[in-house]
This record gives structure tokens, C-alpha cells and sequence, in this order.
């Protein structure tokens, strides 16, 4: 085991800023891409079933 | 021989057909990619021993390596399919070479931030213009001008053949990354880890290092599977069965 404290753990050594710097930016990042990916389905579907709704419709009126 | 009875892996060129495949594959390499970064992190930061020369500012490699493969990697398979897609007029190819593109320029910037964050406690700056560090920029540049591209052209066949193009003309800049160390004097060290001679760092560090860039891997393909479903979507709307998938009627 490295660290004995929290304090210590998160000190890193003095180097804190840095290492947690990166980690945070990092874990950040990937969740970003997870929701902005989560929201893109989303958004297609809901795009999609706007477009076939409107063309059904469309098909309807002409018939 | 009946032709029509053999297994084919060309069934899956289709979107039709790999879009479910995808979907099924999707949450495995998702939660692989999740038990991979735990088992990774949990070496990264506890069984790990601190560096002899840098103290605890070297555990950055654990993540920088890691995403500084990716990104390279990213970018060979990116234009891999690019290639296909270009030679043989395949929908999907393309499609997958779209999907990989936020990814990859993802990892390339993780690999540059972090890069500047071990660089200042180690080498006294944020930034440096030497080979390394210029070529991996160049790299992020060439995602960005590949998604501008693509999202510039309307016509999603013309994209696919515009973009494959500046994919397949970038390529070249990923044996500068990876060679830059060796061909110009650079600030950045020398490959710690190569196929050649034995990895020059302690076992347990190059375990954690290893773990997670698996674990990288393992979330790059979770995330453009989920990414090329929606473009596939996106793109084959004006078929039925994407019709049925959304659960529009007829």
C-alpha cells in the first residue's frame, strides 16, 4: 500500500494538481461522450418519428 | 456446392444486418471496458510503487500512454475503413470510419492534455514544438478537418469519399508520431514499452499501463458501436426496417 491518509492520497506527492488534473479531465471527457452519445439516439429517434409522422400525414392529404 | 447455404461474413456489410449485431455486442465491450479501467485504476494507484526519479507525478502515464496509443490506433483503423470504403464502395465501411473519428480525436486530446500536465513537473513546461509533440497536434488536427469535411458535404456518399481521402492522406503522419522520437532529438523520452527488447519500467507499472489501455480499447469499441447505430439510423431512414426500429407505422 502507497498511501497511509486520505491527505496523503490526494497530495500525491505534492504533485496533486497534476496527477488530478489529468485524471479529472480525462474521466470528464469519457462521460462526456457517453451522455452526448446517450443523447444522440435519443435525438434520432425522436427526429425519425417526427419525419415518418410528417410524411404519413403528407401520403394521407394526397390520398 | 450450394452457394446460397454457406455463412458469409459479407451478411454483415449490411447496416441492416450489423446495426442489431452492434446493439448486442455493445453493453459486453461496454462492461468489459468498465472492469478493465477499475482493475486498471486500482493498480494505477495502489499496488504501483512511486517512481524512484518522478515521486507520484509519473502515475499521469497510466492514463497518457494509454490514450497516446488510442489516439495513433484509432487513427490506422479510422482510415482502414476510410480505405474499404473508398476500393469497395461499402456503405458501413465508411460509416464505421464517420463513427471513429470523435473518438479518436477524443483520445488525442486527452493524450495532450495529460501530456502537459506531467510535462510541467517533469520537464519545467506546459509545452514544447519538438517532433513528438507536434505531430500528436497535428493528429487531433486531422480528426477535426475529417469530421468538418464530412459535416461541410451534404450528399452522405460524397462525404464518405472527401473524407476518406484527407484519412487516407493523414495516415502517414502516425509513423512520424511514432518514430519522431527516434528520428529527431526530442524532448519527449524514447518508447518505454516496444515490441523489440524487454519494457524498460517495473513489472507492476507496466501491467497497470497495460489494463488500461485494454480497457481504453474496450470503451472505444462500446462507443462507436452506439455511434455508428445512430448514424446508420440517420443515414438508411428512408428504409423500412429502420422505420419498424424507430416504431413508426407504415
Amino acid at each position: 500500500m502507497n498511501w497511509h491518509s486520505w491527505s496523503e492520497f490526494l497530495a500525491m506527492g505534492g504533485y496533486g494538481l497534476y496527477v488530478w488534473g489529468s485524471y479529472a479531465v480525462t474521466l470528464v471527457v469519457l462521460i462526456g461522450e457517453i451522455v452526448a452519445l446517450v443523447m444522440r439516439r435519443r435525438g434520432v429517434i425522436a427526429r425519425l418519428a417526427q419525419f415518418y409522422a410528417a410524411r404519413r400525414r403528407n401520403d394521407e392529404t394526397e390520398a | 456446392m450450394n452457394r446460397s447455404r454457406r455463412f458469409s461474413w459479407f451478411v454483415f456489410s449490411s447496416p441492416q444486418s450489423f446495426y442489431p449485431l452492434a446493439g448486442t455486442l455493445q453493453p459486453w465491450f461496454a462492461a468489459l471496458a468498465f472492469l478493465l479501467c477499475a482493475a486498471g485504476l486500482y493498480i494505477s494507484f495502489f499496488v504501483a510503487p512511486t517512481d524512484a526519479q518522478q515521486g507520484e507525478s509519473y502515475r499521469i502515464i497510466f492514463i497518457h500512454v494509454p490514450a497516446a496509443w488510442m489516439s495513433m490506433f484509432l487513427y490506422l483503423v479510422m482510415g482502414f475503413w476510410s480505405g474499404v470504403g473508398l476500393v469497395l464502395n461499402t456503405r458501413l465501411s465508411s460509416m464505421v470510419a464517420t463513427a471513429l473519428a470523435p473518438t479518436g480525436a477524443l483520445f488525442t486530446f486527452i493524450a495532450l492534455w495529460t501530456g502537459a500536465l506531467w510535462g510541467k513537473p517533469t520537464w519545467g513546461t506546459w509545452w514544447v514544438w519538438d517532433a513528438r509533440l507536434t505531430s500528436e497536434l497535428i493528429l487531433l488536427f486531422l480528426y477535426i478537418g475529417f469530421m468538418a469535411l464530412q459535416a461541410a458535404i451534404d450528399d452522405p456518399r460524397r462525404a464518405d469519399k472527401a473524407g476518406a481521402v484527407l484519412a487516407l492522406v493523414g495516415v502517414i503522419n502516425i509513423p512520424i508520431i511514432y518514430f519522431s522520437v527516434q528520428w529527431w532529438s526530442t524532448l519527449h523520452q524514447g518508447a518505454s514499452v516496444s515490441m523489440k527488447s524487454a519494457p524498460t519500467m517495473a513489472a507492476t507499472m507496466l501491467l497497470g499501463m497495460l489494463i488500461m489501455a485494454l480497457g481504453f480499447w474496450m470503451y472505444s469499441i462500446a462507443a462507436v458501436l452506439a455511434r455508428v447505430r445512430c448514424v446508420i439510423l440517420e443515414r438508411e431512414r428512408h428504409t423500412e426496417w429502420v422505420m419498424e426500429e424507430v416504431g413508426g407505422q407504415a
